[in-house]
């Protein structure tokens, strides 16, 4: 039994790929939880099925069984072993989030529930930021990630259906991710209408997306490669449309994807001068709500 | 709601034929009444009407998830489906249900004549069909679609008079679930009969008395979430909108403030009833009597105190998502005392496999699932993987379906010979158990890989990889549809051409039996005696056979009294 559970928690193959390092701790969380559970199953199952063909009643045997009320010493085995059992799981746990970042003071600062007319001009939310060091909502930089790798932030709204994507340092909006693989990518999410949540299912990682504050997720992914991103907090009647992915590339082609859309910015009349984060949603989504299936009322609902 | 009870009709008891016993007349069970047995039998006829509802609309859900495009139904219609389903299997289905067998089983268990408050039992029956009803009426115009959860912003936009209909159609259900709990409490507490104390209780009563707790404090914070989400909805103030400065935050914490309990007051009464029937059937005491007793406090205490595990991945910073993960992860121990304390009741007994008793065991393999799924839901970093994916759907189908529903219908198949004074028909109830299980665990089962995999719930469209597992899951759910057949076909024919029961045909020991099936009105024709504890198999009889014996010393008691 202790075999097959040990064997079983290994070998399940119900998770899919895991693109980050973060991803691969959960999994092997997960497995050690799938190795637990798969013992207890068999324990539980066996007994029950055992009793049902050796305890059955003989025909005409109307007698009672032994009247056995309960047995101490075993009674307490059996509290405590799921006692220790969570025990372990709680400090493991509590483990892998710290090394997720999970408890990472200075993740970010949540300014609070904000009027959300103030949170659409992003330079407010900046000044609160820098102003007020709160607890984090959200994942912060992993206590072993180097601090001299810079990370590279990037904001994420989302409304009903979509996710816009801002990179600050170059000023290109877009409504796919696009990040450099062993980078560390800082996420800076709110959303404009109703709760999201931003999802990775390959980085094992989801974080509520909330109107009038702002929540954080850190990831550094290791594989390059396309990965989808999942609503996944009921936001409306399309809410299973709600999805796009994230290109993990490498460090030049990262390059390249920044450039290229810098420069059809440009081209399409676009000021790369003019910085994204002093306009609200609404200025700097309009040349983009086209190509996303954004419609005017989705727009106009953004308006402060 | 006339027409609901006549549809349902036959579980009313026939007319009695020996007239030694008053009875009540069919009639009186469409009216209004303080008996609580006939309060008792007025709750479970509605839940399972809402039953039926609830369920024909999981196949319309699992019928449109068959492909990966919202071509059955419209998305916005799949929300209203899915908001419905999710509150009615909870509020007008389980709950209601433990309610029933709480109305009709505790006077009787403890040897009273009838509730503590029996006008207020029958007002907290009665609010039920209006709130169903107003509930049922959204549909005509646009039912609310923003989850059972109804988190704000979203339900202050979409589907707002419905969501308005929502709100008060819960007020009402929830202010008569509040009754009951106050009734059971007083019940229990002031009216047990002079020999019983509370350690020898059935194990039924503690349960209940550990749901109505729940109840009590847990309903009226999500009555206050609830009115000031109104508030927001109708007359434009901004508590939970961000829009106007409010916290969407807070509302969740309010509404799992009540709603993580909500389970709990779901799933504990059928761990009492399944505390009672599997000594009855295994004819052995129940193993640890005071440690499920007291796991039964544990539970709902520690119940109260781990709401925002549904909300690790929602505005929640991390040293309040590690606190909630300790607490889940403790809740897991009396959780686990239970499951081990029935496998030994089991262990060792003479187990007679009838309906009731492999709907217990089937209760228990069920449920071991649901609760080792929890435990892994507890751990945050995994959760925030999972939450809100169909792992989570297949965590709580196997918590409220394998737990609640199969502890109920194994509830339904051991008392319907004291309600009716007729058996059922084991083979209908054996082919109802097996279709059940097997459409049940196919259902529910796919459901964890999917979640593991990548599908997020509520959603009427997904990705295409999914759609096998997703046709496995229809194609269980369809079993689990034609499961429901035996079921009413059994009902109905055991009404009127099952086997006379007796008073006591499972040879059982707690006080229910003592009276007549049906009992009569006020229960007891003599003051019921205590004469033995309501676990006592196999003790001072090993020397005497069995059944005659039993009813021997019932007829002794009974001339004794007289």
């Amino acid at each position: 039994m202790t075999l097959i559970s040990l064997w079983y928690g290994q070998n399940h193959g119900l998770l899919p790929m895991a693109a980050s390092n973060d991803a691969g701790e959960v999994d092997e969380l997960f497995n050690f939880m799938m190795t637990i559970a798969t013992g207890l199953f068999l324990l539980v199952e066996g007994v029950l099925v055992y009793s049902l063909f050796k305890f059955r009643r003989q025909k005409g045997d109307t007698t009672d069984g032994p009247p056995i009320e309960g047995n101490v010493p075993l009674e307490i085995v059996w509290t405590a072993i799921p006692t220790v059992i969570v025990f372990i799981l709680s400090i493991y746990s509590f483990e892998i989030y710290n090394r997720m970042g999970g408890l990472d003071p200075m993740a970010a600062g949540d300014p609070g529930p904000q009027m959300m007319a103030h949170s659409h001009h992003h330079s407010e939310l900046v000044a609160l930021d820098t102003s007020q060091q709160n607890i984090a909502l959200g994942l912060g930089i992993s206590p072993e990630s180097q601090q001299g790798i810079n990370p590279l932030e990037i904001k994420v709204n989302g409304i009903q259906y979509a996710w816009v994507f801002t990179y600050p340092e170059s000023g290109v909006i877009s409504g796919e991710i696009h990040v450099p693989v062993n980078r560390p990518v800082a996420l800076n999410m709110t959303a404009g209408d109703v709760i999201h949540a931003f999802w990775l299912p390959e980085f094992r990682i989801k974080q509520d997306v909330i109107p009038g504050r702002e929540t954080n997720l850190v990831f550094t992914a290791n594989q390059v490669g396309q990965y989808p991103v999942i609503c996944a907090e009921l936001c409306g009647a399309y809410h299973g449309g709600m999805k796009t992915q994230l290109y993990v590339q490498t460090e030049e082609e990262y390059a390249q994807w920044i450039q290229d859309n810098t420069f059809a910015m440009k081209e399409s009349g676009e000021s790369v001068a003019m910085n994204p984060v002093s306009n609200s949603d609404t200025e700097f989504l309009e040349p983009y709500a086209q190509d996303m299936g954004v419609d005017a009322d989705t727009l106009a609902q953004l308006k402060p | 709601m006339s027409t609901t009870l006549e549809r349902n009709a036959p579980i009313s008891p026939p007319p009695p034929e020996q007239n030694e016993h008053p009875q009540r007349k069919w009639y009186e069970y469409f009216g209004f009444s303080t008996d609580h047995k006939v309060i008792g039998i007025q709750y479970l006829v509605t839940a399972f009407f809402f039953y039926f509802i609830g369920g024909a609309l999981a196949e319309v859900m699992r019928t449109e998830l068959s492909t990966p495009d919202p071509d059955f139904v419209q998305p916005e219609f799949y929300n209203q489906l899915l908001t419905m389903h999710g509150t009615i299997m909870l509020f007008l289905w389980i709950i209601p249900a433990g309610a029933a067998f709480a109305n009709y089983l505790i006077p009787l268990m403890i040897g009273a004549e009838d509730m503590a408050f029996p006008r207020l039992n029958g007002v907290a029956f009665w609010m039920i069909p209006p709130g169903g009803i107003l509930l049922m009426s959204s549909f005509f115009n646009g039912a609310p679609q923003a989850g059972w959860t109804s988190y704000p912003p979203l339900s202050l936009v979409s589907g707002k008079s419905g969501e308005e209909i929502w709100i008060l159609s819960i007020l009402i259900l929830g202010t008569s679930s509040m009754l009951g709990a106050f009734n059971f409490v007083t019940t229990i507490l002031l009216m047990r009969m002079p020999d019983m104390d509370i350690h020898s209780m059935p194990l039924f009563c503690w349960s209940m008395l550990a749901t109505s707790g729940l109840i009590i404090i847990g309903t009226p914070v999500l009555g206050a979430a609830l009115i000031l989400l109104s508030f927001d909805l109708i007359a434009g103030t901004a508590f939970f909108n961000p829009a106007g400065g409010g916290d969407p935050i807070v509302y969740q914490h309010m509404f799992w403030f009540y709603s993580h309990p909500a389970v709990y007051i779901m799933i504990l009464p059928f761990f009492g009833a399944i505390s009672e029937i599997l000594p009855v059937h295994a004819r052995k005491p129940i193993f640890g009597y005071r440690a499920i007793a007291y796991s039964s406090l544990a539970i709902s205490f520690l119940g109260l105190i781990v709401w925002a595990h549904h909300m690790f991945s929602s505005g929640t910073p991390g040293w309040l998502r590690m606190f909630f993960m300790a607490t889940t992860m403790i809740i897991a121990v009396p959780t686990g005392i239970k499951v081990f304390s029935w496998c030994a009741t089991i262990w060792g007994g003479k187990l007679s496999l009838n309906s009731a008793f492999i709907f217990a065991v089937g209760f228990l393999s069920s449920f071991l699932i649901g609760g080792l799924s929890g435990v892994m839901l507890a751990s945050v970093p995994f959760d925030i993987h999972v939450h809100d994916t169909y792992f989570i759907v297949a965590h709580f189908h196997y918590v409220l379906f394998g737990g609640s529903v199969f502890g109920l219908f194994a509830a339904v198949y051991h008392w319907f010979p004291k309600m009716t004074g007729r058996m059922v028909n084991e083979t209908l109830g054996q082919i109802h158990f097996v279709m059940t299980f097997i459409g049940f665990n196919i259902t529910f089962l796919p459901m964890h890989q999917l979640g593991l995999q990548g599908m997020n719930r509520r959603i009427a469209l997904y990705d295409p990889q999914f759609q096998f597992l997703n046709m496995v899951c229809t194609v269980g759910s369809y079993i689990l549809a034609l499961s429901t057949f035996p079921f009413i076909i059994n009902i109905i024919w055991s009404l009127y051409k099952g086997e006379k029961a007796g008073r006591n045909p499972w040879r059982a020991l707690t006080l229910e039996w003592q009276t007549a099936s049906p009992p009569i009105i006020e229960n007891f024709e003599e003051e019921p005696v205590l004469w033995a504890g309501p676990y006592d198999y196999g003790i001072d009889t090993e020397s005497i056979d069995g059944d005659e014996d039993v009813e021997d010393m019932l007829a002794a008691v009974t001339s004794e009294s007289q």
